[in-house]
C-alpha cells in the first residue's frame, strides 16, 4: 500500500519539460504553490531597502511629506490652482499617497527582474514572482506615509466617512496598475535596458496626467471618461472621495474605466511576460 | 522495475552567439538604426545561432546517480539548466518524475546586508524548501556550518570560506528525491571540499537520484556509478563510470593542454627569445590536461631565438592552484649540460623535462616558465604559463574515500615489522 501511494505522489510530481511556442498559460497554481518564496523575497526587500540607511523608516515619510510641502508652496500658493474646496496641503497628500504607493512600485518591479538576474539563471521558479514581490514591498511605505494623513486630518478637522469603506479596493487597483504595468516593462528591460532610462520619463509624465497636483473637476466634463483611461485617475480621485469627501468630479462610469483598463493591463501583462520568460535566462 | 525518474529525449539547446561590432561609431551606429530599423529592432546585436546541446537522450531510474562529464563548452551546464527548468530546451523532451532541488551554484538569493539567520530562510525558501522544513533544519544547518557565533551578523562581514560554508549548508540539507548538482565542489579550501564531498556522498548512499556535473574525475569516481559524456553539445557514450572516465582522459576530450604565445603577448624586452608554446603531454604523448598520477607526464616549452644568446637556461615553475610552489627545474641545470650548452644559436627549440611517476596528488597544478641567463638578464618568465589536472586512479591509498593533504603523493616502500 506504501509503495503505492508513493507511486501515486510521484505521478502527480511528474513535470514536463519541451519547448513552448508563442502564447502560453498563466500557471497561477504555481504561483500559489510559491506562496512563500514571494513572503520572503518581500521580507528581503523590505528589509535590505532601509537597513543601511540612518533615517531608516522615516524615508516613507520624508518623501511624501516634502513633495506635499512643496507642492503646496508652489502649485497651491503661488500657481492657486484650486483644490475642490480642501486646504491645499492635505488635498495633494491624498493624492500623493497612492500616486508614491503606484510610481515606486511600478520602478521597483520594472528593474526587478534585471536586477534579480543572478537568480533567475541558477534556479528555478515561477518568475512572476518577482515583480510581484517587489510590489507588495512598496505596501510598507504606504502605511507608513498614512499615519501622517491621519494627523492631517485631525488637524484640519476633517471627519472620515463611511466612504473610506473604499480605501482597501482602492489600494489594490494601484497595486494591480502598478503590477500590470510592472510586467510589460519588467519582461521588456530583461531585453531592452533602453527601458530603464525611459522610466524615469514616463512616470514624471504619468504624474502629470493624474490628479495629482490638480482636481479632475479641472478637466472638462465632456474629456472625463477619456482622461479616467489611466487607472490612476480612478485611484487618486477615488482616495480624495474615501477620504475627504470632496471629489467634485468621481463618477461611477470613470471608476469602471479606469478599473477595466487596469484589469486589462494587468491580464495583458502576464501573458505577455509569460510569452518572454522563456527567453529570460538566456538573455539576462 | 519500472522506476523512471528521469526520462530524456532527444533534447537540444540552441544559443544565439552575439557578435559585435567592436569598431563601429556611436554615429555609424545611429545611421545604421536609421537605415534599417526593422532588422535592427528584429535582431538588436546581429547575432548568429549555435547549438549547444543536441540530440541527448538516456534515462535514469529512481537511486541512481549520473556523472556528466565533458571539457568546458560541452554542454553539461546547459543540461544541467534545462533539467532544473532554468532554460527552457529549444527542441525534444524531458520528464521528470519527483521533487528537483538543483544546485547550480551554491548561495543563490544571498543578500549581502541580510544576517547568517535571515539568509539561510531567503536562501532556502528560493531552493523551494518550505519555512517549517527549514525552521525544522536550523540548528543542523547552522551546526554544519560552523558559524554558530557570526549567525546574527550580515553576511557581507564574512571571509569567503565562511560564506561558502554557509551557502553550502543550507543547499546540502535540501532534500528533493532528486537532486541536480553543478560543480559546487570547486570552490573553497581542501577542508571544506572534503565535507562537501563526504555530504554528496552520503546523498548519494540514501538511495537519492542524483545527477552531477565535475571536472574533477576523483569526485566523480567516487560519487556516481555511471556516467555520461558530453562532447560538442552531443552525448558521445554512456558507461559505467570507470570506462567513462577512462575514455574521457584517453581520448582527449579533456581541456587542451597547450598554451601557445601570440605576438602580442610577448614584451619587447624579451627579445632575442621569443616563447612559442608550453605543452603537457601524458605518458602517450597527447597533449592533454588531464593526466594520471601514476603515469610519467611530459612538460615542454618551444621558443624561438632570434640572436645567439649565451648561458640560457629555460625552465619551469611548478605550483600548486593556490600558488604556492612545489619546485622549479631548468633544462641545464645539470652542469655538463650547461657546458654543452654554453651559447645557443638562433634557431628554434623545444626544452622538455618528464616528471615521474606518483608525483603529484590528485587537483589542479600550475607551471610557470622562465627563460634567463643567471645574473645578465630575464628574457621572459610567465608565472601561469599553463595548468592541468591530476587524478589520482590507482594512486597509493585510493581504496579510502578521503582527500589526502599536501600537493605530493609518492609511493612509499612502507614496511611493517613486528618487534619484540
Amino acid at each position: 500500500m506504501t509503495t503505492n501511494a508513493l507511486s501515486q505522489k510521484k505521478k502527480s510530481n511528474t513535470v514536463l519539460i519541451q519547448p513552448s511556442k508563442g502564447w502560453v498559460g498563466l500557471r497561477l497554481r504555481d504561483l500559489w504553490e510559491y506562496r512563500e518564496l514571494v513572503y520572503f523575497l518581500t521580507w528581503r526587500d523590505i528589509k535590505v531597502r532601509y537597513k543601511q540607511s540612518v533615517l531608516g523608516i522615516m524615508w516613507a515619510v520624508i518623501n511624501p511629506f516634502m513633495t506635499m510641502v512643496v507642492y503646496t508652496i508652489f502649485f497651491g500658493t503661488l500657481a492657486k490652482i484650486p483644490s475642490d474646496g480642501v486646504p491645499y496641503p492635505i488635498f495633494s497628500y491624498t493624492a500623493l499617497l497612492p500616486w508614491i504607493l503606484f510610481s515606486s512600485a511600478l520602478s521597483v518591479a520594472s528593474r526587478s527582474m534585471v536586477s534579480s538576474g543572478n537568480m533567475i539563471s541558477k534556479i528555478y521558479f515561477p518568475r512572476m514572482i518577482v515583480p510581484l514581490a517587489s510590489v507588495m514591498s512598496s505596501v510598507v511605505d504606504f502605511f507608513i506615509a498614512f499615519i501622517i494623513l491621519i494627523g492631517m486630518m485631525l488637524f484640519y478637522n476633517i471627519t472620515p466617512t463611511i466612504a473610506m469603506l473604499w480605501l482597501p479596493l482602492l489600494i489594490l487597483l494601484a497595486l494591480i496598475s502598478a503590477l500590470g504595468v510592472g510586467f510589460w516593462f519588467s519582461a521588456l528591460m530583461v531585453r531592452y535596458r533602453d527601458v530603464g532610462y525611459l522610466m524615469p520619463f514616463v512616470t514624471e509624465l504619468w504624474k502629470f496626467i493624474t490628479p495629482v497636483v490638480y482636481p479632475a473637476s479641472m478637466i472638462p466634463e465632456k474629456w472625463r471618461l477619456l482622461y479616467a483611461l489611466n487607472p490612476m485617475t480612478g485611484v487618486v480621485e477615488g482616495f480624495r472621495y474615501a477620504l475627504l469627501g470632496t471629489s467634485q468630479s468621481l463618477s461611477l462610469p470613470m471608476m469602471l474605466v479606469s478599473s477595466g483598463i487596469a484589469i486589462l493591463v494587468l491580464v495583458s501583462g502576464l501573458f505577455y511576460f509569460r510569452r518572454m520568460e522563456k527567453q529570460f535566462a538566456d538573455m539576462i | 522495475m519500472g522506476n523512471l525518474a528521469i526520462r530524456v529525449d532527444d533534447i537540444g539547446k540552441q544559443y544565439n552567439i552575439f557578435k559585435e561590432n567592436q569598431y563601429m561609431t556611436l554615429r555609424e551606429k545611429i545611421v545604421e538604426v536609421v537605415k534599417s530599423p526593422v532588422k535592427t529592432l528584429l535582431n538588436p546585436t546581429g547575432s548568429e545561432k549555435f547549438w549547444a546541446l543536441r540530440h541527448v537522450s538516456f534515462q535514469l531510474d529512481h537511486g541512481q546517480v549520473l556523472g556528466v562529464i565533458g571539457k568546458n563548452g560541452a554542454g553539461k551546464s546547459t543540461l544541467l539548466k534545462i533539467l532544473s527548468r532554468v532554460v527552457e530546451p529549444s527542441e525534444g523532451m524531458a520528464e521528470i518524475h519527483g521533487r528537483v532541488g538543483s544546485l547550480l551554484e551554491v548561495g543563490t538569493g544571498f543578500h549581502p546586508e541580510l544576517t547568517g539567520r535571515e539568509n539561510i530562510f531567503l536562501n532556502g525558501a528560493v531552493l523551494g524548501m518550505k519555512r517549517t522544513e527549514i525552521e525544522r533544519k536550523f540548528d543542523e544547518i547552522v551546526a554544519f556550518s560552523e558559524i554558530e557565533k557570526f549567525i546574527d551578523t550580515p553576511v557581507k562581514r564574512y571571509s569567503s570560506g565562511m560564506y561558502m560554508r554557509l551557502a553550502f549548508a543550507v543547499s546540502a540539507h535540501l532534500e528533493p528525491e532528486i537532486l541536480v548538482v553543478d560543480e559546487v565542489l570547486a570552490v573553497g579550501d581542501a577542508e571544506f571540499q572534503r565535507k562537501c564531498l563526504g555530504k554528496m556522498s552520503d546523498v548519494a548512499s540514501e538511495g537519492r537520484t542524483v545527477i552531477f556535473v565535475s571536472h574533477n574525475m576523483s569526485a566523480i569516481q567516487r560519487l556516481t556509478h555511471e556516467c555520461i559524456i558530453l562532447d560538442k553539445g552531443s552525448m558521445v557514450m554512456r558507461a559505467p563510470t570507470a570506462k567513462a572516465v577512462d575514455y574521457y582522459l584517453t581520448n582527449d576530450l579533456s581541456s587542451s593542454g597547450e598554451r601557445i604565445y601570440t605576438t602580442e603577448e610577448i614584451p619587447s624586452s624579451a627579445h632575442p627569445f621569443k616563447p612559442v608554446a608550453v605543452r603537457v603531454k601524458n605518458k602517450a604523448g597527447c597533449t592533454t590536461d588531464s593526466l594520471l598520477s601514476v603515469e610519467p607526464l611530459t612538460i615542454e616549452v618551444e621558443y624561438e631565438l632570434e640572436t645567439d644568446i649565451t648561458g640560457l637556461r629555460v625552465g619551469i615553475y611548478l605550483m600548486t592552484s593556490q600558488g604556492d610552489y612545489i619546485f622549479t627545474s631548468f633544462d641545464t641545470d645539470d652542469p655538463e649540460k650547461f657546458q654543452s650548452h654554453g651559447v645557443r644559436k638562433a634557431g628554434r627549440y623545444i626544452s622538455q623535462c618528464t616528471i615521474p611517476p606518483d608525483t603529484f596528488n590528485e587537483g589542479r597544478f600550475m607551471v610557470g616558465i622562465n627563460a634567463s641567463s643567471y645574473r645578465i638578464k630575464r628574457y621572459f618568465a610567465d608565472e601561469r604559463a599553463i595548468n592541468f589536472n591530476i587524478n589520482p586512479i590507482s594512486a597509493p591509498g585510493m581504496h579510502w574515500v578521503e582527500i589526502r593533504h599536501g600537493p605530493i603523493r609518492p609511493r612509499l616502500d612502507w614496511r611493517i615489522e613486528e618487534i619484540h
